[in-house]
């Protein structure tokens, strides 16, 4: 699936589940989704939890601005050869939800996308998801590198500043996003140190003496004794 | 309206259920004594699923866990409140800028906090006479070392017997092998000098008893372990009491107004609001126990003026309030190439730093009397909010193109993932008389109680040591062929030094001491002016020392508790 495939299918999954006017807004399109964006299985105080569910309901992005927005998160994080794209990870949601969290990013997201749509305009007559993937690389290479770019492009480059984090933020907290990064913790382990290969590439190594301190994890769970001396027995 | 009073008498009322609490409550309970714990939040269990924010995945939080008003140290951290309370907040005199962190919740601040458990040593206790400033204890290391003794072994605590001077050992769980980053602070630290030790963290690493589990490597200790493998002072302490001899009725959600006197001189118990339906209530006691934190203790002792006590109670002396500080702070970070690219594995340890710094300076070649200790971060931990939001800081030192997209973004994240390291100074804070707080006198929290009021500065003395702290994290970063992030911070930003209450380590509000015109309570925690009234918090603690104050709090509430069981047994109170 392309990028553009990609964004109709988000595109028309909010408008199946959540049509009510002709102002459609994506977000939550169903129950499930709801459910699992509040975070009802993270231990959520009565208070978090009604502040969180009245977020959700909050209009911000319309599908036309978020259309704008998953263009260029696909843009900046398209999919890779082992992994999917921003989109896959559902990083416009993401965004959509952190500027109604943090209000402060409302205006720099919105007029940041109306700045892409006129800038599109002026170039080619046409808004930013209407002119084709080459059209958007062009304006995206002249905002996409704040040590080169133009004077004038400072609004787009901000925007896209803003937006490159946002959407790594928003994909790399995401299983796709850790499955590419290769992270592989917050499950049950016991740290035993640094991979032989690992120390060996930084030229490290365990002092003896420094070991003798650590913890074996083949008598983790045997009960600690100690001397009267505090010397540790088991 | 009415008060409604307890028909119960108890042994103790204990206000409050973190450490210095959580630790009174176990050693009445132990000694077959009926207690009411009165806690100003709801009840929390690590284990219960339903409050459970351990073992969550980034995505879970549909903001990844940035924080938020009711979560300041992100949306998974387990501490309900923070640095303001909604209807509850404090004020400041003139240019003060002090920080307040309360958790309102069973097991107060201990369910998230850095497990960092450091015994004072011997020059700790006694630094007026080694450099003239602040104030001696009464007491002396001889007299806490056997609770602090009883406390390792009872709570738990790993790290290794080292033989330094002012940093005693104890009864040490075996500590976790250094990670990466942290071979290369040894490595770098070594070249200037600087000493590393394993890190003493109350985590256990081995099995302790057969209540509690043993960790499991999450480095999720800020969320509490629902394992209990982690010191927090509901599972640890709070619930083997009601297991225990005594009774023990926990009243959650109850905000303690003041201690309610009777016609002898001696307290008859607390007066508390239930935040559930507003109603008022009188909490009776045979002793009453303030353990709601330095200053929300001082803040209930201001606020008990009764006949006699028109100062408020134990405040004969005028001191209650006084001698406010807070641990020294200052932090640093940087990135080191060598650690650029590095391959992925599962590295999550312990929740915190495996290996520390002890202060090692000599202070007669300093401009500053007083040590710090370096905490040390970094690693591969689990992506939050914020991550890859930094890249071209790491693009710039490397003299590559900032920003672009696409794969090159994707090269990015996996190239600086993992290198970077920082550093965070933790030093004493002299006491002072003029840091202070105190009851705002036109200003009343949502229950009508007048809110504390702060008064705080720092001297050079503290200027001085952030200073060198800063001057310290520049040459280990250096030294461990590492770029510093940022630039030094000046004088005028005081070095970087961190406002007062922001490390939340807030003592000696109520400081002890043998003479009652200059301390609030004597050696054993019991106010001079009312026998029956004690205070285990960090109220009592006449200065902080470099070390972090949760452990003497915990020696001190023991040994303040026996002291209480041998009183009322000898009917003294």
């Amino acid at each position: 699936m392309d990028r553009r495939d990609t964004l109709k299918t988000l595109l028309i999954g909010s408008v199946a589940g959540g049509a009510v006017s002709g102002t459609m807004l994506v977000g939550c399109q169903t129950e499930e989704a709801v459910k699992e964006a509040l975070g009802v299985g993270i231990g959520r105080t009565p208070f978090e939890r009604e502040r969180d569910a009245n977020l959700m309901k909050e209009e911000f992005l319309t599908v036309a601005e978020l259309g704008v927005v998953a263009t260029l998160c696909d843009i900046i994080l398209p999919p890779s050869d082992s992994a999917g794209g921003a989109s896959d990870a559902q990083v416009p949601d993401f965004i959509n939800f952190i500027a109604k969290d943090i209000p402060d990013l409302k205006i720099p997201i919105r007029g940041g996308v109306a700045w892409m749509n006129n800038e599109s305009l002026t170039r080619f007559g046409k808004g930013f998801t209407d002119i084709t993937n080459a059209q958007q690389i062009e304006i995206v290479e002249d905002i996409a590198y704040p040590d080169t770019a133009s004077e004038v492009m400072k609004p787009g480059v901000n925007f896209f500043n803003r937006m490159r984090g946002l959407t790594l933020t928003g994909y790399y907290t995401t299983k796709i996003g850790l499955d590419d990064l290769g992270y592989v913790g917050n499950r049950p382990n016991a740290w035993d140190g640094v991979p032989q290969d690992v120390l060996d590439k930084h030229g490290m190594s365990y002092e003896k003496e420094w070991l003798a301190k650590c913890v074996d994890q083949e008598q983790r769970n045997v009960k600690a004794e100690w001397d009267e001396q505090g010397n540790l027995l088991t | 309206m009415q008060i409604i009073e307890s028909p119960k008498v108890y042994d103790a009322v204990i206000v409050g259920s973190g450490a210095g609490g959580g630790m009174t409550t176990k050693v009445l309970s132990d000694a077959g004594l009926n207690v009411a714990v009165i806690e100003a939040g709801p009840f929390f269990d690590p284990k219960d699923p339903e409050t459970m924010t351990q073992m969550k995945w980034p995505w879970e939080s549909p903001r990844r866990g940035k924080a938020t008003d009711s979560r300041h140290f992100g949306d998974f951290d387990m501490a309900y409140g923070g640095w303001s309370l909604p209807g509850e907040p404090i004020t400041m005199k003139g240019d003060t800028d002090f920080m307040l962190f309360r958790s309102r919740m069973l097991g107060g601040r201990t369910n998230h906090w850095g497990r960092i458990s450091l015994r004072f040593g011997p020059n700790d206790f006694k630094h007026k006479s080694i450099d003239g400033l602040g104030d001696d204890w009464p007491i002396g290391y001889e007299d806490v070392k056997p609770y602090y003794d009883k406390l390792d072994k009872l709570v738990g605590v790993f790290g290794s017997k080292e033989g330094l001077p002012n940093d005693p050992d104890g009864y040490f769980l075996p500590a976790p092998k250094p990670r990466l980053h942290e071979l290369y602070y040894i490595k770098g630290a070594k070249k200037l000098g600087i000493p590393v030790i394993p890190s003493r963290l109350s985590i256990l690493t081995k099995k302790l008893n057969d209540e509690r589990g043993v960790c499991f490597y999450c480095a999720q200790c800020s969320r509490s372990c629902n394992q209990y493998a982690d010191f927090s002072a509901g599972s640890v302490l709070i619930f083997p009491a009601q297991k225990s001899k005594g009774q023990v009725d926990i009243y959650t959600n109850s905000m303690v107004r003041s201690v309610v006197m009777g016609p002898d001189g001696k307290a008859t118990g607390v007066s508390y609001i239930n935040k559930d339906d507003g109603t008022e209530h009188v909490m009776r006691g045979k002793v009453v126990v303030l353990a709601a934190s330095a200053c929300s203790s001082a803040r209930i002792l201001l606020n008990s003026k009764t006949t006699g006590h028109s100062n408020g109670l134990g405040n004969s002396s005028g001191v209650v309030g006084k001698y406010l500080h807070d641990s020294t702070g200052s932090s640093r970070g940087g990135f080191i190439p060598a650690m650029m690219d590095r391959k992925v594995y599962n590295e999550d340890g312990v929740g915190g730093m495996h290996v520390y710094s002890p202060w090692w300076g000599d202070n007669s070649k300093l401009d500053f009397k007083r040590g710090y200790h370096i905490e040390v971060w970094g690693g591969m931990g689990m992506p939050g909010y914020g991550f890859g939001m930094g890249l071209d800081g790491f693009n710039e030192f490397m003299g590559l193109p900032k920003g672009g997209y696409g794969e090159k973004l994707r090269k990015d994240v996996k190239r600086y993932y993992g290198a970077t390291i920082g550093f965070g100074g933790r030093g004493e804070c002299i006491a002072r008389e003029d840091n202070y707080c105190e009851l705002d006198p036109e200003v009343v929290d949502q229950w009508g109680i007048p809110v504390l009021r702060f008064q705080y500065s720092f001297s050079d003395q503290e200027k001085n040591q952030a200073k060198h702290m800063q001057q310290t994290f520049e040459e280990l970063i250096d030294a461990m062929g590492g770029k510093v992030f940022g630039k030094t911070p000046t004088a005028e930003q005081n070095y970087g030094l961190n406002k007062g209450g922001e490390i939340i380590h807030e003592v000696g509000t109520t400081r002890m001491g043998d003479d009652p015109k200059t301390s609030v309570c004597n050696r054993y925690q019991q106010l001079h002016d009312v026998k029956n009234v004690y205070i285990t918090d960090a109220g009592p603690f006449v200065s902080q020392a470099d070390k972090n104050c949760t452990w003497t709090i915990m020696a001190l509430a023991w040994r303040a508790s026996d002291h209480i069981v041998e009183q009322l047994k000898k009917q003294n109170i």
